[in-house]
């Protein structure tokens, strides 16, 4: 029962992260793409420990921790660019 | 492992799934920047918090007690607010359009004409639905 329990999560969450492409391809300005690409970073972060899950084995956590850790840098980093011009002042 | 830890783990995993796909789905319907930063940084992280808790069931009771995934759930937990924070000061700085509806705006607006706001009957409700 939980391998299909364990598919439909990874359906419902791939079909967030259509969704999430679909902004980051219309988004109006170019806040809501940042938004998008922060958002697609933690539904990878989800699908990587689903694998983790159905694979059985825990190794697959740090790579979801470097991923979290390498999206917040980068969305902190793109959004301090677009508000004061430099990253690092 | 027991028939009623799959159940549980089978639960939070759905509780998590269906979260985020509702965090997703808000930010591709709304109609305004500001309303859609609303979906990721709540539901998403909530749905986050949904599966890695699933995930923590299953390890500590395959193994032994695992935390492996609570630093995952501290890190996303404190880093959604800060680069909510940080979107929102940017789309300020942008000066984004907002439509009516947001509830800044409009309190913005009143409070620069008359003193104190009442939201309820202040704009034009046909006014509202043609923005969005």
């Amino acid at each position: 029962m939980l391998e299909n329990v364990i598919f439909l999560v990874f359906g419902m969450i791939s079909l967030a992260l259509l969704l999430n492409l679909w902004r980051l391809l219309i988004g109006p300005s170019l806040p809501d793409r940042i938004l998008a690409l922060d958002t697609m970073f933690i539904n990878s972060i989800a699908l990587i420990i689903l694998y983790g899950l159905l694979m059985g084995s825990p190794l697959y956590f740090e790579a979801a921790l470097l991923i979290a850790m390498l999206g917040f840098v980068s969305t902190v980093a793109v959004c301090k660019f677009l508000l004061r011009g430099d990253i690092i002042e | 492992m027991q028939n009623w830890m799959e159940w549980a783990v089978a639960f939070f995993l759905l509780l998590g799934g269906s979260f985020v796909l509702i965090g997703s789905i808000g930010l591709s319907r709304m109609p305004d920047f500001f309303m859609r930063l609303h979906g990721p940084t709540k539901a998403t992280t909530l749905g986050m918090g949904g599966i890695l808790l699933g995930s923590i069931f299953y390890f500590s009771l395959q193994q032994s007690i695992s935390v492996h995934e609570l630093l995952i759930t501290i890190f996303l937990l404190i880093t959604a607010p800060i680069s909510a924070h940080m979107l929102i000061k940017t789309a300020l700085h942008h000066q984004l359009k907002a439509i009516e509806r947001t509830r800044g705006e409009r309190e913005l607006k009143q409070g620069q004409q008359q003193g104190s706001p009442d939201t309820k009957t202040a704009m034009p409700e046909s006014k509202q639905s043609k923005e969005s």
